[in-house]
């Protein structure tokens, strides 16, 4: 289990930016859970699930899950 | 179940007519002479406190609160809209008075029979971010209400207008009778030219709202509030209702009892008191509905002592919605209702938003079989988890809270009438379920079927 990761392996370190879904766009192509497993799941019709903001070292990945996106559904937002 | 009380508890709770105040006996509208003799002129805006009209600081003193759902304070909203405008940008005033709540008769009433008030209060704020219009968006084809208002409401403005009393241009619109077309984002992209579905936030309506100018969406409520409090001050406000929460509010209470209407209550009052106000209950209740038809249920002996207000509604898990108390008869099913209820609510989706569109007819589905309406009762114990799920994924996951307001309601089913549910699961319905015909209690409106085939739903 990864450093700073609760009993779930979920990450507890300091937040990162937040993952936000414009539900609207959204057509559930189901990349970005592909693309960033350990943020986003899928719920039972394939919309993604965003489980908390995204850990600082998988930024990068977020990044290119958002643009991945074949819609452009997913905005990153820093919050505080 | 065997509730066989007819009185509903603790009868704590205090009635004042303050927006209700000074109508007419025989039900006719409070018309531009009635209306100033009872609260007289609305005082002129001119006093100005650090930078801003100094009724801005008077309304966030009084603590008035959005009294459409949302519950969110007026002077925050104000200064969001006077922020975001400016000389070539002025913004625009919706009373909203939708009441897309098909039991609600609160903003309805309110509209029909003290107009004036209302547009009181949107004139006071209308001055206080500068606004350009004015524009009433109402809902088409309510049960009597809405025609009713509107041909109140431009009876109102016209004698506004014979006294040179109206500051900004004034429109009535009526918009389409769906469920969430009283949403801000919705109600503004309709009164761009487009539909009224919910649209994406940010940005706000409070940025781009009508036309792309800043939008102040206001329940009608909430404004006749204001009107009273630029009279009054702050103060006076607090006389009534709780610290955290002052003020009156209304609430259309219906159901299992002896004169269901709209009541004017102050904040607190418990929903035994509201009960015991329309003249106490016709039959053993079942369950009492609060807030909306995406509400939430409460069993009746738990639900009499609690204070109709944000913090007594959160103790039960609810919130207070739209002001609403609705009573269900023994003789009825709360699963059966709640399955009706939350079928016409997966109808009422804009259909734009996955979670929405794909979760509610699941919900709604998994309801009704465990209502018995799909091949009759059957054993499925699985549904309770299923439908618990389901609420949670799709709860807080649209561009706007309808189906938020679903799993609430649902959730609520399954938290205080776990074992009606239960029961239901095993394949033991109550008696209520098995009554043939079943007979729907609370009122739906019935498809908007003209609309729906002119391809008009939305427009």
């Amino acid at each position: 289990m990864a450093l700073n990761a609760d009993a779930k392996g979920q990450w507890s370190g300091p937040a990162g930016p937040q993952l936000v879904v414009d539900w609207i766009k959204c057509e559930a192509h189901g990349l970005c859970a592909e693309l960033l497993p350990e943020v986003v799941s899928l719920d039972d019709w394939g919309y993604p699930i965003i489980r908390g903001p995204v850990p600082p070292h998988l930024e990068f990945l977020a990044n290119r899950a958002k643009a991945a996106c074949p819609v452009l559904a997913l905005r990153l937002t820093r919050t505080r | 179940m065997t509730v066989t009380a007819t009185s509903a508890g603790p009868a704590t709770g205090t009635f004042t007519a303050r927006l209700l105040a000074g109508l007419p006996a025989d039900g006719r509208v409070l018309d531009i002479g009635g209306h100033l003799r009872v609260h007289g002129l609305l005082p002129e805006p001119r006093a100005h406190r650090r930078g801003e009209p100094s009724v801005i600081a008077e309304l966030e003193a009084a603590g008035l609160t959005g009294r459409g759902g949302g519950g969110y304070p007026l002077a925050a909203k104000i200064r969001a809209v006077r922020s975001a405008s400016g000389l070539t940008r002025r913004p625009v005033l919706v009373v909203n008075g939708a009441e897309s709540e098909p039991a609600s008769r609160k903003d309805s009433v309110l509209l029909a029979k003290a107009p004036h008030l209302v547009l009181d209060g949107a004139q006071v704020v209308a001055d206080a971010v500068r606004a350009r219009e004015i524009i009433v968006w109402l809902h088409r084809g309510h049960g009597g209400g809405p025609s009713g208002s509107r041909t109140a409401v431009e009876r109102a403005v016209a004698e506004r207008d014979d006294r040179g009393m109206v500051r900004q241009p004034v429109r009535v619109v009526v918009g389409p009778a769906r469920y969430v077309a009283g949403e801000a984002s919705a109600l503004a992209r309709h009164l761009s030219g487009g539909e009224a579905r919910p649209q994406t936030t940010p940005p706000r309506v409070s940025e781009r709202g009508v036309s792309g100018r800043p939008t102040l969406v206001s329940n009608a409520e909430t404004l006749a509030h204001a009107a009273l409090i630029a009279r009054h001050g702050a103060d006076w406000f607090h006389q009534v209702g709780t610290p955290e929460e002052p003020g009156t509010l209304l609430i259309t209470v219906f159901g299992a009892v002896r004169s269901p209407g709209v009541l004017e209550a102050a904040a607190g009052t418990t929903l035994g008191a509201l009960v015991h106000a329309v003249g106490a209950l016709t039959a053993p209740p079942a369950a009492v509905l609060v807030g909306g038809y995406a509400g939430g249920w409460l069993r009746p002996t738990e639900a009499w002592p609690v204070p109709y207000s944000r913090a007594g509604l959160r103790s039960v898990g609810l919130a207070p919605g739209v002001g609403l108390v609705g009573v269900l008869p023994a003789d009825r099913c709360v699963v059966v209702e709640t399955a009706r209820l939350v079928g016409w609510l997966a109808g009422e989706s804009a259909g734009q938003c996955g979670p929405c569109l794909n979760g509610l007819p699941a919900l709604s589905a998994g309801l009704r079989q465990l209502a018995g309406e799909v091949g009759r009762a059957v054993r499925a114990t699985e549904l309770p988890a299923r439908l618990a799920r389901w609420a949670g994924m799709v709860d807080g996951r649209g561009a706007c809270h309808h189906p938020d307001g679903v799993a609430a309601l649902v959730r609520s089913l399954l938290t205080h009438f776990a074992d009606d549910v239960a029961a239901h699961a095993d394949g033991r319905p109550c008696e209520a379920a098995r009554t043939v015909p079943y007979l729907g209690y609370l009122p739906l409106p019935a498809p908007d079927s003209v609309a729906r085939l002119d391809g008009a739903l939305w427009r």
